[in-house]
């Protein structure tokens, strides 16, 4: 069963090897002449802020946006094998997935009028 | 094949027969997985200069025409220059993260590209096997969840580089892949429902009679979450030169860069063989009566790059044509119009679908009532969302009406004092360039109060900011 991944490893191991050999001999190759505004973090030719924002604790604010993506991922989760046995669930799996999606559609009408689908 | 699985195949047309792979010996493995690999490089390398050249023609321009025959060959040139390039490192960048960001970005994007099919059963020296390297019974969802591993790539590179505009740049992208994912997800359902499995290579096979592009809302959804998933324009917020320089690899520079731009390629790639083989029919030819006879072989092969440069064509002629989205209205119409969209979608197919195979004495009524249901939350949603709005409009009409600039509420400078030295000329300078970069009214205006009261020593310097 198993063994139809085998050959994603294999691919696996010469992307790796392709991504990690070019890196390195890039790293090789390249010249390198040390100029301190060139390691500089980039700013549009103004002086750049001496603390930028990270890697430090920063707010990010699309957390509600990362939980309701946890919601509706879980809910495409929930679709995918039912849609694979549709044809077998019929009429009964119909329902179901009808209430199941009733109950998510009233969670998304109250995000939707909390103001959680709004962006600035 | 023995009787039962004959049986089971017969009973489930989409799931396909899978022995032909599995049997695979590893030399075949291994050339297979090159072959992908080669492919995918040289698709990247292709569709850098195509969109070029293509996007120089709808500018009228000219476009790469240097290196190598027409051109051809300058991605190829920009490749090996990146390579000898210096590799700059932040002093401020988290360097192991840093440096391994662009390969966490690329890995994934090749590795989807795994149980894409290429083609049906063909003898590569004497050994039959399928054009396709791995075929899962859960095809589609390693496919998705291969493909979104690259946003780990991403967020890493801004959060590592130790500079704002990247980290602003990864936080939209992460905010942005996710939020396409789902309008993404959805697309598949009504495919799933047709299809009856997730593997690929079923997907295909049972697209025969009819490609899925005929579920045309689907297809469409699709189309748009694609674009949005591959950060291309009108949604490349990510990396919207005009705002955030570059995104996520503001700080990269030589073969990491590359890898970046590796990735976006090769997701552009996967995303349209993804499109091509669950809505175009994959490697089956167009249902044109003469042209019916190229199914086997290596034919196929053809028929699927085809299918493959059309998408990235369309890639490249929206990039041509459409201007850049704003945040606001990209998430907007991926959460209030995709997803509804989406999901009613699903259920009208659903709905269609069961009504067509199952139908009995009791079934229309429980079917009408699934229906209703639908047709009354979307009433529900569509109408709060559209008061909403229309609030929020007026609103911020009021506002905009009230904080409408005067000629009182203008910061001027302040007036000049009798010319004594120059610190005080360098003063009055520094204050119209601070509120002229606050831009807004009301930090604009703040900026002008303080810099009506404020007394700035005079020994602190003039400084050149404009």
């Amino acid at each position: 069963m198993l063994d139809s991944y085998v050959p994603i490893l294999v691919l696996l191991a010469i992307a790796m090897l392709f991504a990690v050999g070019s890196v390195a001999v890039s790293a090789l190759v390249g010249p390198k002449r040390f100029n301190r505004a060139k390691v500089d973090i980039y700013e549009c030719g103004i002086e750049p802020e001496p603390v930028p924002a990270g890697p430090h604790r920063f707010p990010v604010k699309y957390y509600i946006t990362a939980m309701l993506f946890i919601v509706f991922d879980i809910e495409i989760i929930f679709l995918f094998p039912w849609a694979v046995t549709f044809d077998s669930l019929a009429v009964f799996g119909l329902g179901a997935m009808v209430s199941f999606m009733a109950t998510i559609f009233v969670a998304y009408a109250y995000i939707w009028r909390r103001g959680g689908l709004e962006w600035d | 094949m023995t009787g039962t699985s004959t049986l089971l195949l017969a009973a489930n047309v989409g799931d396909p027969d899978m022995s032909v792979l599995t049997d695979d010996p590893f030399w075949l493995i291994l050339i297979k997985a090159v072959a992908v690999f080669a492919f995918l490089l040289v698709m990247t390398l292709f569709s850098i200069v195509f969109e070029r050249k293509v996007v120089a023609k709808m500018q009228q321009r000219v476009g790469p025409n240097r290196h190598g025959p027409r051109g051809w060959l300058q991605s190829l040139a920009d490749g090996v220059k990146l390579m000898l390039k210096e590799d700059i490192i932040p002093t401020l960048a988290d360097k192991p993260i840093f440096i391994l960001a662009p390969v966490i970005s690329a890995v994934p994007a090749i590795l989807a590209f795994a149980c894409i099919p290429f083609g049906p059963e063909v003898s590569i020296f004497g050994e039959r096997t399928t054009l396709q390297l791995a075929d899962l019974p859960v095809s589609v969802l390693y496919l998705l969840a291969a493909a979104s591993l690259g946003v780990y790539g991403l967020i890493l590179a801004g959060w590592s580089s130790g500079s704002t505009y990247p980290l602003l740049g990864s936080l939209r992208s992460a905010a942005q892949i996710i939020s396409y994912e789902v309008a993404m997800g959805l697309a598949f359902v009504a495919v799933f429902i047709y299809a009856g499995t997730l593997s690929t290579a079923g997907i295909v096979q049972s697209q025969h009679d009819w490609w899925y592009i005929a579920l045309l809302p689907s297809f469409i959804l699709y189309c748009i979450a694609m674009v949005g998933e591959t950060n291309r324009t009108p949604f490349d917020l990510p990396e919207a030169e005009g705002e955030l320089v570059g995104g996520f690899h503001t700080e990269y520079s030589s073969i990491k860069f590359a890898f970046f731009f590796l990735a976006e390629y090769i997701n552009m790639v996967t995303v349209s063989a993804i499109a091509t083989t669950l809505f175009l029919g994959g490697w089956q030819p167009p249902p044109i009566p003469g042209l019916s006879g190229l199914d086997h072989g290596w034919y196929p092969l053809i028929w699927f790059v085809i299918k493959l440069l059309l998408f990235i064509f369309v890639f490249i002629w929206l990039r041509g044509t459409l201007p850049r989205l704003r945040y606001d209205q990209f998430m907007a119409f991926g959460w209030k119009v995709l997803i509804p969209v989406g999901l009613v979608w699903v259920l009208a197919v659903a709905t269609f679908r069961a009504y067509q195979e199952h139908v009995s004495d009791r079934t229309p009524w429980l079917i009408g009532f699934g229906v209703v249901v639908g047709v009354l939350l979307v009433v529900a949603i569509i109408d709060p969302g559209a008061a909403r709005a229309q609030r929020e409009q007026e609103e911020a009409e009021r506002e905009r009406a009230e904080s409408a600039p005067s000629l009182d509420r203008i910061p001027w400078p302040p007036p000049p004092p009798p010319p004594s030295d120059g610190a005080t000329r360098a003063l009055a300078g520094r204050t119209a360039a601070g509120s002229t970069a606050a831009g807004s009214g009301a930090a604009g205006s703040a900026g002008g109060d303080k810099g009506n009261t404020t007394v700035i020593p005079a020994g602190s310097g003039p400084r050149q900011e404009s």
